[in-house]
């Protein structure tokens, strides 16, 4: 224990001491960075520089309301650390003059408080763990996002980190494979696999070469979950990657991050290095005699790279492409030899089940899903961002506590879990405990974690249509099924969204989805018919009236649109008609001009024109105009 | 070798450990179509054609993958097979240029005999088809990316048989196409033309040019026989029309299974050539005369006597051909040492 007590002392002293001092700390993820938050540290400096203020600057990653960003927090020696959200360049001299100069909080812009042992609270703003958009959160391996710096080996180290570590050397490896079991940890990578039985089997597999993988490629849409993990504490799923390497017996890892990544391999670049420096990876690990090299491969950006065996294939620099299983990766894997493949959120959840125990992590959660699950959450919700719950939390916790309820005060329509291999559920299933099994049984699945929320402008079978065009874009080519039968399913919801379905499409729907789901060689092609299959059971109605009433009932689909004109309203100005790109507006000046539904194509050019509201286009207003009309089928 | 006792349609049958599904099925009688899956190739499990049901298992298998096991109950025909192979194969004739009419492979082809097989129509799935412009920029091989099914044969057979890897699978989705590296045409690849691709094309994809443009599938004889080009002894058939061959195709051969090399499948322009030399031919007075082979052999036989016995027998040198058999090169080495009495024989095959 020598070697990492020192260390550890160390930094709990840089630590500590970082907060007898002022201290300025922007939030710089992904999400930091596109909101301006380098500008913000920019006037930062410049600020601080011309009025000679002697505090530190530093940087954090997102804490996960992405919402708030850019975020700047500061603290004062002894007082609580306060985060400002929304900061603008702009704003900086006001904001450092008001609480460092005068030690006064700006209340307006603060979002919240965070206390440190020891440190004296304000008094008119609310504490973090009361912020309502963390209060229902359990924070585990997002516990250091926001709040340390991702890319210092001592803020990690200060804060518990490599501790689990070096307890896992000094176990049997067979006892840490029990732990990891007993935890009832499963993968976040999707399938939710036991991690502990999965570590088993790479163990027990012949061979004296083993592999240890993480997959970082997270390619769902509307997923970002991996990414503000390794950009915000990269050492962590590092140190995972240790603990799991030691217990299966292996001395070599791999991370696959896709290259659209840049911030998160440059942090995982400098944790690998760091913790190569401190002899926390690398040769003779803790002077223990454990070796284990990481190396990071970038992977191109194909989703289905995600999937594990195209992931190994692509490593080993081949076109990423599945492979038959079995032999699964537990068998053979990379370049043939056993190995062992987790989720990037799997490995960082490892050193806490390690370090606070198996029963601890058992705890929390529901019967068959253990832990906390990191979401993100993204669509028509008011608080866009990244957060991490118990399982067995409700949907409508997730959506209405912490998520803020949706945008613009609209209704909500239905949430889409899962990814593009998942499934919608709509607002009556919202009380569903989140945990692998209800989802699945009612049609979606856990997934990675992308969460979003649709609103009642959202168009199901629109939504569908856009999973689609993802899958078939993204499938590999290699099995028929999932090449050409993503092909024909876009192309049905292409045409039952442009207004030319039939009632057969619908058959023709199930049983491609049916045949997919039996056939396809990898779960991108078993899957990719579930936000299909999924909004056809919620939503049957809404294929129905694209179908057979030529009616989008969310007033989406463009082609299903009706323009016309409120002769009420028109002044006969004359300007639509000019604009109608198809010379479908008629009318003699200064009396109501009419469109012409033959020729309109409904671009939208007269709406937008229009001064005097007169053009409508709402899909009620195409309802009314048919009432009953529904074609037979 | 442990041996194992499955039961598929109904019958068991007992095969060696490690016997795939399709394997146990095609020693059981049980036919199970396959586009994908060559014996002499890796499996590929892609084409999803063979899939077959095996009770217990949630969704079903593609047998060629699929490792029988003790105890295991397989069904070829069950209706969530027949729907899974229809439905492919509707969707692979989406995406088929349905020119059977006019295509050098119509009548050997198994897309065309899957569809007649399982009663499949066209038009299930109307939409986009590929429209790839025809390769036929090289002497050799017509490339029709647009009949071609992706079940990857022709990349396998590169990289496996040939051990060249000029092929491989580029882009995603729908627009996913076989290519030489940088998409471009074979002729500009560092493709040697073996036509091993070619020979196992399921379908109309990879064309011989020569063969699929001077006869129909059905109009032609097999006849077997062994390459002459070189002394390996390859098998393969020639293809004949009438009175004349048109091309060559493979065949299972002892030595070469159906790997043949370009000169061997594409180098049988000599047969009709009329430059063929068909009898032998002695100068005579500055011009050459067709001859007998007795007289000529004569002639020979008379010069070389002349010359050994002026000048000694290692005044003779004798080079032979490597496209003389084996057989053809020791008898012409014995002829040299022992009857014209000279160790001077030696051969072009050079490495
Ligand atoms: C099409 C497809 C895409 C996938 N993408 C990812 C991904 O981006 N990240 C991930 O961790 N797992 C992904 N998976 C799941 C992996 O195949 C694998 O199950 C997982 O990484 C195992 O890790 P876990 O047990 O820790 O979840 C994908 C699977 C499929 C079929």
């Amino acid at each position: 224990m020598g070697h990492l007590n020192k260390l550890r002392a160390r930094f709990t002293r840089h630590y500590k001491d970082k907060f007898n001092r002022g201290r300025i700390v922007v939030g710089l993820g992904t999400c930091g960075f596109a909101a301006g938050g380098d500008q913000v540290l920019e006037a930062i400096r410049q600020e601080t520089g011309i009025r000679n203020l002697d505090v530190d600057i530093d940087f954090t990653s997102c804490i996960g309301m992405c919402y708030k960003e850019p975020m700047v927090e500061i603290s004062l020696p002894g007082m609580a650390r306060v985060i400002y959200g929304d900061m603008t360049p702009d704003k900086v001299p006001a904001l450092l003059e008001s609480h460092i100069i005068n030690k006064h909080l700006l209340k307006e812009w603060a979002v919240m408080q965070i206390t440190e042992e020891g440190a004296t609270l304000y008094e008119n703003i609310v504490k973090m763990e009361d912020n309502p958009f963390f209060s229902k959160q359990l924070r585990t391996v997002t516990s250091r996002l926001g709040r340390t710096n991702p890319e210092s080996i001592s803020d990690y180290v200060a804060t518990g980190g490599y501790l689990a570590l070096d307890t896992a050397l000094s176990m049997q490896r067979q006892d840490i494979i029990e732990e990891i079991k007993k935890s009832g940890l499963r993968g976040r990578g999707g399938g939710g696999f036991p991690t502990g039985m999965k570590w088993d089997f790479v163990s027990q597999a012949e061979g004296a070469k083993k592999y240890v993988v993480c997959n970082a490629d997270e390619g769902d849409p509307g997923a970002f979950m991996d990414r503000s993990v390794l950009e915000g504490d990269p050492h962590a799923v590092l140190e995972g990657m240790a603990i799991c390497g030691y217990a299966v017996g292996a001395d070599e890892g791999y991370i696959y991050v896709r290259a659209e990544y840049p911030l998160a391999i440059k942090r995982l670049q400098t944790a690998i290095v760091r913790a190569e420096e401190y002899g926390l990876l690398g040769k003779n690990i803790l002077g223990r005699g454990f070796n284990f090299k990481l190396m990071i491969k970038a992977g191109a950006g194909a989703f289905v790279c995600g999937e594990e065996t195209a992931l190994l294939t692509s490593i080993e620099g081949n076109r990423g492409m599945p492979r038959v299983r079995p032999p699964f990766p537990a068998n053979r894997g990379l370049w043939g030899k056993p190995t062992n493949l987790n989720n990037v959120e799997t490995y960082a959840n490892v050193p806490f089940v390690i370090n606070r125990g198996s029963d601890w992590y058992a705890s929390m959660g529901t019967k068959k899903s253990k832990g906390s699950k990191v979401f993100c959450l993204t669509g028509k919700i008011n608080n866009t961002g990244l957060i991490e719950v118990p399982m067995g939390i409700s949907l409508r916790e997730i959506i209405f506590s912490i998520g803020g309820g949706v945008q613009n005060g609209k209704k909500l329509k239905a949430v889409q879990i899962g990814g593009p291999s998942g499934g919608c559920i709509c607002e009556e299933d919202l009380d569903l405990p989140v945990d692998y099994d209800s989802l699945s049984a009612a049609g979606a699945m856990m997934g990675s974690g992308g969460l979003v929320v649709l609103d009642e402008t959202t168009c199901m079978v629109d939504i569908a249509r856009f999973f689609l065009s993802f899958t078939q874009t993204e499938s590999c080519g290699k099995c028929t099924p999932c090449r050409e039968g993503t092909k024909r399913m876009l192309e049905i919801l292409t045409r039952i969204c442009s207004g030319a379905g039939k009632m057969e499409d619908l058959a023709d729907l199930e049983r491609l989805g049916r045949v997919m789901k039996n056939t396809a060689l990898c779960g991108l092609g078993q899957t990719c018919a579930n936000p299909i299959l999924s909004t056809m059971r919620y939503f049957k109605e809404e294929y129905l009236a694209h179908i057979q009433d030529l009616f989008c009932p969310a007033g989406a689909c463009r082609a299903l649109l009706i323009y016309q004109i409120d002769t009420a309203n028109c002044k006969g100005c004359g300007k639509c008609a000019k604009i109608c790109p198809a010379g479908a507006i008629r009318g003699e000046k200064n009396t109501p001009h009419v469109i012409d539904l033959e020729k309109c194509i409904k671009c939208g050019a007269c709406l937008t024109e229009c001064s005097f509201e007169a053009i409508k286009n709402d899909a009620a207003l195409s309802w009314n105009k048919r009432p009953n009309t529904r074609r037979s089928a | 070798m442990a041996e194992i006792t499955l039961s598929i349609n109904n019958v068991n049958i007992t095969v060696p450990q490690g016997t795939t599904v399709l394997e146990a099925a095609g020693q059981a009688g049980v036919f199970i179509p396959t586009f994908c899956h060559d014996p002499e190739l890796t499996n590929f499990g892609a084409c999803r054609m063979c899939v077959v049901e095996i009770e217990g298992l949630r969704s079903l298998s593609a047998s060629c993958v699929t490792n029988a096991t003790e105890g295991m109950v397989v069904h070829t025909d069950s209706p969530a097979v027949q729907e899974a192979r229809k439905t492919i194969l509707e969707l692979l004739l989406a995406n088929h240029p349905l020119d059977c009419l006019t295509c050098g492979r119509s009548g050997d082809c198994r897309l065309q005999d899957y569809a007649y097989l399982y009663g499949v129509k066209t038009g299930s799935f109307e939409g986009e088809r590929h429209s790839y412009p025809l390769e036929d920029d090289n002497p050799f091989i017509v490339r029709d990316l647009n009949k071609c099914i992706l079940c990857g044969k022709c990349v396998r057979a590169c990289a496996e048989i040939q051990g060249n890897s000029i092929l491989d699978f580029a882009y995603r989705g729908f627009d996913v196409k076989v290519a030489p590296a940088m998409d471009v045409s074979l002729k500009a690849s560092d493709c040697v033309f073996c036509g091993n691709c070619v020979a196992m094309c399921p379908v109309g994809a990879l064309q011989e040019k020569g063969l699929r443009s001077a006869a129909p599938t059905w109009e032609v004889r097999k006849v077997k026989t062994t390459c002459p080009y070189c002394g390996t002894g390859c098998s393969f058939e020639l293809n004949v029309k009438g009175n004349k061959v048109v091309g060559v195709t493979s065949c299972d051969g002892d030595v070469n299974g159906r790997t043949l090399c370009v000169k061997g499948r594409f180098g049988y322009g000599f047969i009709h050539h009329p430059d063929r030399l068909t009898t032998p031919l002695i100068k005579k007075n500055g011009v050459f005369k067709e001859a007998s082979w007795e007289e000529a052999i004569k002639l020979v036989a008379q010069k070389l006597g002349r010359i050994k016995a002026k000048h000694s027998s290692d005044a003779l040198a004798v080079l032979s051909s490597a496209r003389c058999t084996n057989e053809e090169n020791y008898l012409l080495q014995k002829f040299t040492r022992a009857v014209l009495g000279t160790n001077n024989i030696d051969h072009c095959a050079r490495l």
